[in-house]
């Protein structure tokens, strides 16, 4: 919930916000993207150089990420959808929350996508 | 107080919060920031039509539906105890660029002259929106991941794979905003 609040009150929802960002009109957007994975950086490095264990007590893993195309083709894809709709997933939820309720056909067509993806999955290049 | 809380808030402020979710998900649960894959829960508790992709244990994941959900909430909470009553300050030169294509009104986050029911039935507004959100459906999971599980969980955690998709996204971003959307915006 306080993830939704900082969605619409930082405006990285904001369709505006988006079109700045990829014609380099404004620093927010990166501003936020990058002291965001700068504190991540830091606390994880913190995490693994003190062993932090959860709250359960158990290991926290990073799982390796393997490379593949996917990651570049279907990068280009979504980065051409978010420049359309000015959300990933995420804010597509915020922006419901904030009334804009036609986003829920974006959804429903970003599920699709989803969807379609699965079916094709095996004949697309990885 | 509340009108401090009610301005937009600045990107040294939303986005050192945005990265604190990182360790908050892995030292309450080993859980891993990632929000499209959702969108897979979504269809493989729904609709997973006998497809490999969707036969996992989507279960196991709920934690996530929960996460969006809750995002949903708390941009509600946002939107009407929160909300910022000036409009949006842009850019003069987008401001400029966005006037040629008919959008004038800065009073919500988003356009209207788009993101509106009756724009879903002209050929700009079905593509923006519908194809649009296609593309994000298809291409975060065709990248095994969003700007949330990628750029800022990924590159946190120092992955080269989630450098490549972050900048893929880059790419395919300004490309639409400064050669395509032009196009589909006179349509």
């Amino acid at each position: 919930m306080a993830f939704g609040i900082l969605f619409v009150k930082g405006e990285i929802i904001s369709w505006f916000r988006i079109q700045e960002m990829f014609r380099l009109q404004s620093f927010h957007m990166y501003g936020v993207i990058g002291s965001a994975v700068i504190v991540g950086m830091i606390s994880i490095a913190l995490i693994k150089k003190f062993n932090v264990k959860t709250v359960h007590s158990e290991q926290i893993t990073f799982p390796v990420k393997q490379f593949n195309k996917g990651q570049i083709i279907g990068g280009l894809i979504f980065g051409l959808g978010w420049a359309m709709t000015g959300a990933c997933p995420g804010p597509l939820f915020a922006q419901i929350g904030t009334g804009a309720f036609v986003i829920v056909v974006v959804l429903l067509s970003a599920i699709a996508g989803t969807w379609v993806y699965g079916y094709f999955r095996e004949r697309l290049p990885h | 107080m509340l009108q401090l809380i009610q301005q937009p808030w600045p990107w040294y402020i939303a986005g050192p919060l945005i990265g604190l979710i990182v360790p908050a998900l892995l030292l309450l649960g080993n859980k891993h920031f990632g929000i499209s894959s959702n969108l897979r829960h979504i269809c493989a508790a729904c609709f997973p039509s006998n497809l490999s992709f969707f036969k996992y244990d989507w279960k196991k994941e709920s934690w996530n539906l929960f996460f969006v959900v809750g995002i949903l909430a708390g941009a509600i909470i946002a939107s009407v105890w929160l909300r910022n009553p000036s409009p949006v300050l842009v850019n003069p030169a987008l401001v400029e660029e966005l006037k040629s294509y008919g959008i004038t009104n800065y009073n919500y986050l988003l356009p209207p002259e788009i993101f509106s029911f009756s724009s879903l039935f002209t050929v700009r507004g079905f593509i923006l929106l519908v194809v649009g959100g296609f593309f994000v459906g298809f291409g975060t999971r065709y990248a095994g991941g969003c700007t949330s599980g990628h750029a800022i969980m990924g590159l946190s955690n120092l992955q080269w794979p989630s450098l490549v998709a972050t900048v893929s996204f880059m790419v395919g971003g300004f490309l639409m905003a400064n050669v395509i959307l032009p196009f589909i915006m006179h349509l």
